[in-house]
C-alpha cells in the first residue's frame, strides 16, 4: 500500500475555518505544498491580509505576521530586506491587494521586491459581507451593487496580472484558477514557479488565482465552479503574463 | 573629547547607527528631509538598508515588518505623515515590536507649514492611533541630546518591545551644534526569540499579530500592555530642571522652547526674580513628581510655554491637581515663542504674586 | 487497488468532490452527520475507483486521501505533474 495523497506539512493540523467549498482552501494547500516541496518551510516567513484569509497565520506550517488591510507587501518588503536569505510570501484578497493596498502592490512590484505574492481574486469582500470588489464582474450584483455594477457608477474591474505585468520589477506574473483538477494542477505549477523565481533572486512574483466565494456569490460550491468558469474566466484570461526569459 | 559640529536632523540619523540600527524606511517631507539623506549615505557605510517608501502609510508598515524579523529599525517624518503612520504605530504597539519613529513637528493643523511646531504633542503621548496603547516620547532639546535620546529609544523599544517616539521641530533639525560623539556606545541588543526568522533552529512557530477575536482574549492582551505602560510610567520618567528648587515662578516646558525658557530664568534671575525651569525630556510617561514636589516647596505658581495651544498642559495641570495655579503662554500656525514674550508673560505672574 | 478515504471530522459536505469524480462514486452520506453539523462524503462503489485523485485535488479541506495498492488496478492520471 501506498499513499497517493499525502497532507503536506506545509499546513498545520487546524480545521480551516473557510465556508464550505470555499476554494481558499485549495489554494492554502497547493501554497503549502509548493513551500515544502521546495524545501524552504524553515526559512519561510508569511503574511497574512486582513480578509477571510485573515487567519492564515493558524493554518500555514511557518512563521507567520499578521498585517494591516493592504499593507502585507511592505510588511513582506521589511522582512525580505532584513532576511535577505528567507523565503517571503504574501496571501492577499482582491481587496486588500488591488483596492485599500494598490499603492503596496505597484510598489512592491516596481522595487523588484523578491517576494512571492498569492492573490485571491473571488470578485467581492468576501469577509465583510460581500460588497463590491475592485474586481466585480460589471453586472455583478453585490451588496453594495444591488442591481449589478454598472461601469458609469462604479467603475470597471481590475485586471491585476495585465497591471503588475507592465512593471519592470515584476519577473513573473500569472492568472491560474482552481475550479477543476487540471487547473489546480496548473495553479500548483505556477506557484512553484513563482516561488523558484523568488528563491533564485529574479524579482518579484504573482500568481493571480480566480477562486469562488460560494456564501457572498449566492450560490452552492458546484454552481459557484461553474460560475467561475462562465462568468470570471472570459473576464479575466488564464495564462502568464510575464516569465523570465529562459525559464525558471 | 573630540567635538564635532553637527546639525540636528544628521544627529537623528548618526544617533540610529550608534544604536545598531542598519535598516531606515521613510518618505520625503519638511523639515525632517537632512535625516533620510544622511542615512541614504551613511546606512550602506555600514552595510545597512536605507529605503525609501511609497508613502509614510507603506513606510511604517515596512518597519513592522522588519521589526518583526528581529531588527533594530527607525523611521522619519514630520506631522501630515506622522498622521499616516498612526494606524501601523498602533499595530506594531498591539503586535509588541520594537521600533523608534521620529517626529519633527511642523505647523498644522491640515498641511499647515515647515515651521516649527508642538502642535503633535497630544498625538504623541495620548496614543494618536486607535486603541489603548501608550508609546515612550523623548523629546531632545539639543543635538548633543538628539544623540544621545535616540540610542536610549531604541534601549526603551527593545526593553519594552514597544514603539518609542523622538520628537523635535525644524528649528532643532536644522540647528548646527558641536556634539562629543565619543566611541559608539556597546550595542546589547536582547535575544528575540519571538521574531520570525523562519522556524529553523526553533520548535515552535512565532506568529506576529495583534488580532484576538474574542473578547476575553483582547482584554488579557490590553491588560498585558497596561501593566507595561505601568511599568515604564515607574521606571522611565526623565526631566531636567534649572533653578527650579528655589524658585518662586516655575516655567514648564519642552524641546525647543526650554531652551528659550532657560534664557528667560537667566534673564530673570539677573533681575533678583526667582524663576526656575522644569523641562520634561520623556512627554510619556509624564515627569510629574519634580511638579509635585516643587508645589510643597516655595513655588508659587507655574508657567506652561509651549509652541501649541495649551496641550501638554493638561498633563501638568493633572500632575498638579489644582495645588497650584497653572498658566499659559503658547504660539501655534508655526510662529515662536520669543524670550521677550515669555519674560513678558513671567514678569505678569510675578506682579500678580506680590 | 485503490483506496478512496474521507475525514469525516473534516469534512464540509461541500459536493466538489461529487461534482469532479469521474466515476461517479462519491455521494455525500444521507444518515451521517459530523460534529460541525455536515453530511460527509461517502464512497459509493470504491471497485470502479481509477486512483485519478481528483478528489483529492479538489477538496478545499484536505478531507480525502487517496491510498494506491503497489501493482494494483490504479490507472494514474496525474497528467501535469
Ligand atoms: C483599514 C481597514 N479598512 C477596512 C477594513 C474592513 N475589511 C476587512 S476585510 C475587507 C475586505 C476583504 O476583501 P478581500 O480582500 O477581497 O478578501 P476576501 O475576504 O474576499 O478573501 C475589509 C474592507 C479593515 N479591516 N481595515
Ligand atoms: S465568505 Fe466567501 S471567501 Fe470568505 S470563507 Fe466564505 S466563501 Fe470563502
Ligand atoms: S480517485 Fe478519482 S475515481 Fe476515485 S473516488 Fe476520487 S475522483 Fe473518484
Ligand atoms: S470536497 Fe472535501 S469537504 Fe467537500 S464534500 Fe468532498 S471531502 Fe467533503
Ligand atoms: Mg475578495
Amino acid at each position: 500500500m501506498a499513499v497517493a495523497t499525502r497532507r503536506t506539512q506545509g499546513l498545520t493540523d487546524k480545521q480551516l475555518h473557510y465556508c464550505p467549498g470555499c476554494t481558499h482552501g485549495i489554494i492554502h494547500r497547493l501554497v503549502a505544498e509548493a513551500i515544502e516541496e521546495l524545501g524552504v518551510l524553515e526559512k519561510t516567513v508569511g503574511v497574512c491580509p486582513v480578509g477571510c484569509a485573515v487567519f492564515a497565520y493558524e493554518y500555514f506550517n511557518c512563521d507567520m505576521i499578521e498585517a494591516a488591510h493592504g499593507r502585507a507587501p511592505a510588511v513582506a518588503t521589511g522582512v525580505k530586506r532584513v532576511l535577505p536569505e528567507s523565503v517571503v510570501f504574501t496571501y492577499q484578497g482582491d481587496g486588500d491587494l488591488a483596492a485599500i493596498g494598490t499603492a503596496e502592490t505597484v510598489h512592491v512590484a516596481s522595487r523588484g521586491e523578491k517576494i512571492t505574492t498569492v492573490f485571491v481574486n473571488n470578485a467581492v469582500y468576501g469577509m465583510t459581507g460581500g460588497q463590491m470588489a475592485p474586481t466585480t464582474l460589471l453586472g455583478q450584483k453585490t451588496t453594495t451593487t444591488p442591481f449589478g455594477r454598472q461601469a458609469d457608477v462604479a467603475g470597471f474591474p481590475l485586471r491585476v496580472a495585465e497591471l503588475v505585468a507592465t512593471i519592470e520589477g515584476a519577473a513573473y506574473i500569472t492568472r491560474v484558477a482552481v475550479n477543476t483538477p487540471k487547473n489546480i494542477l496548473r495553479a500548483k505549477k505556477a506557484i512553484l514557479k513563482a516561488f523558484n523565481v523568488q528563491i533564485q533572486g529574479l524579482g518579484f512574483s504573482l500568481v493571480e488565482v480566480l477562486s469562488t466565494c460560494p456564501t457572498n456569490w449566492g450560490l452552492s460550491p458546484p454552481e459557484a465552479l461553474r460560475w467561475l468558469k462562465e462568468k470570471m474566466i472570459p473576464a479575466y484570461p488564464l495564462g502568464e503574463f510575464k516569465a523570465p526569459e529562459g525559464g525558471v | 573629547m573630540e567635538k564635532v559640529l553637527m546639525k540636528g536632523n544628521e544627529a537623528f540619523g548618526e544617533g540610529a547607527v550608534r544604536a545598531g540600527c542598519r535598516h531606515f524606511f521613510g518618505y520625503p517631507i519638511t523639515p525632517q528631509s537632512e535625516l533620510p539623506h544622511y542615512l541614504a549615505r551613511r546606512l550602506p557605510e555600514v552595510g545597512g538598508v536605507y529605503l525609501q517608501a511609497e508613502s509614510e502609510v507603506a513606510a511604517i508598515n515596512m518597519v513592522y515588518g522588519a521589526a518583526a524579523a528581529g531588527a533594530r529599525v527607525m523611521t522619519s517624518s514630520s506631522s501630515p505623515g506622522i498622521s499616516l503612520m498612526q494606524e501601523g504605530i498602533s499595530y506594531i504597539a498591539c503586535a509588541e515590536l520594537p521600533c523608534v519613529v521620529v517626529n519633527i513637528m511642523r505647523g498644522g493643523p491640515g498641511l499647515g507649514n515647515i515651521a516649527a511646531s508642538q502642535a503633535d504633542y497630544f498625538q504623541a503621548v495620548k496614543g494618536g492611533g486607535h486603541g489603548d496603547y501608550r508609546l515612550p516620547v523623548l523629546a531632545p532639546a539639543s543635538v548633543q541630546e538628539v544623540i544621545d535620546l535616540v540610542v536610549t529609544a531604541f534601549d526603551l523599544a527593545d526593553k519594552y518591545r514597544n514603539p518609542v517616539m523622538v520628537v523635535g521641530d525644524g528649528i532643532l533639525g536644522q540647528m548646527m551644534e558641536p556634539v562629543k560623539l565619543g566611541p559608539p556606545p556597546e550595542v546589547t541588543t536582547p535575544p528575540k526569540p519571538w521574531a520570525t526568522t523562519g522556524t529553523l533552529g526553533r520548535k515552535s512557530r512565532n506568529i506576529i499579530n495583534s488580532l484576538y477575536i474574542e473578547p476575553e482574549e483582547l482584554e488579557k492582551v490590553n491588560l498585558r500592555l497596561q501593566s507595561k505602560y505601568r511599568r515604564m510610567e515607574e521606571e522611565e520618567k526623565r526631566w531636567e530642571e534649572y533653578h527650579a528648587t528655589d524658585a518662586e515662578v516655575v516655567i514648564v516646558a519642552f524641546g525647543m522652547v526650554a531652551r528659550i525658557a532657560k534664557a528667560v530664568v537667566d534673564k530673570m534671575r539677573k533681575a533678583g526674580i526667582p524663576v526656575g525651569l522644569i523641562r520634561p525630556v520623556t512627554l510619556y510617561p509624564f515627569p510629574d513628581q519634580p511638579l509635585v514636589a516643587g508645589s510643597s516647596g516655595p513655588v508659587k505658581a507655574f508657567l506652561v510655554a509651549e509652541m501649541n495651544a495649551g496641550q501638554m498642559l493638561e498633563d501638568v495641570r493633572l500632575a498638579l491637581c489644582g495645588r497650584r495655579p497653572v498658566h499659559f503662554y503658547g504660539r501655534t500656525g508655526g510662529m515662536l515663542t520669543s524670550v521677550a514674550e515669555v519674560e513678558g508673560k513671567v514678569r505678569e505672574i510675578w506682579e500678580g504674586l506680590k | 487497488m485503490t483506496q478512496v478515504f474521507f475525514d469525516t471530522e473534516r469534512c464540509k459536505g461541500c459536493e466538489l468532490c461529487v461534482t469532479v469524480c469521474p466515476k461517479k462514486i462519491i455521494k455525500l452520506s444521507a444518515g451521517e452527520i459530523n460534529s460541525f453539523g455536515f453530511h460527509p462524503a461517502v464512497l459509493t462503489d470504491g471497485e470502479k475507483c481509477t486512483g485519478c485523485k481528483f478528489c483529492f485535488l479538489i477538496c478545499p479541506d484536505t478531507a480525502v486521501t487517496v491510498i494506491k495498492e503497489e501493482g494494483g488496478n490504479g490507472k494514474s492520471t496525474d497528467e501535469g505533474q
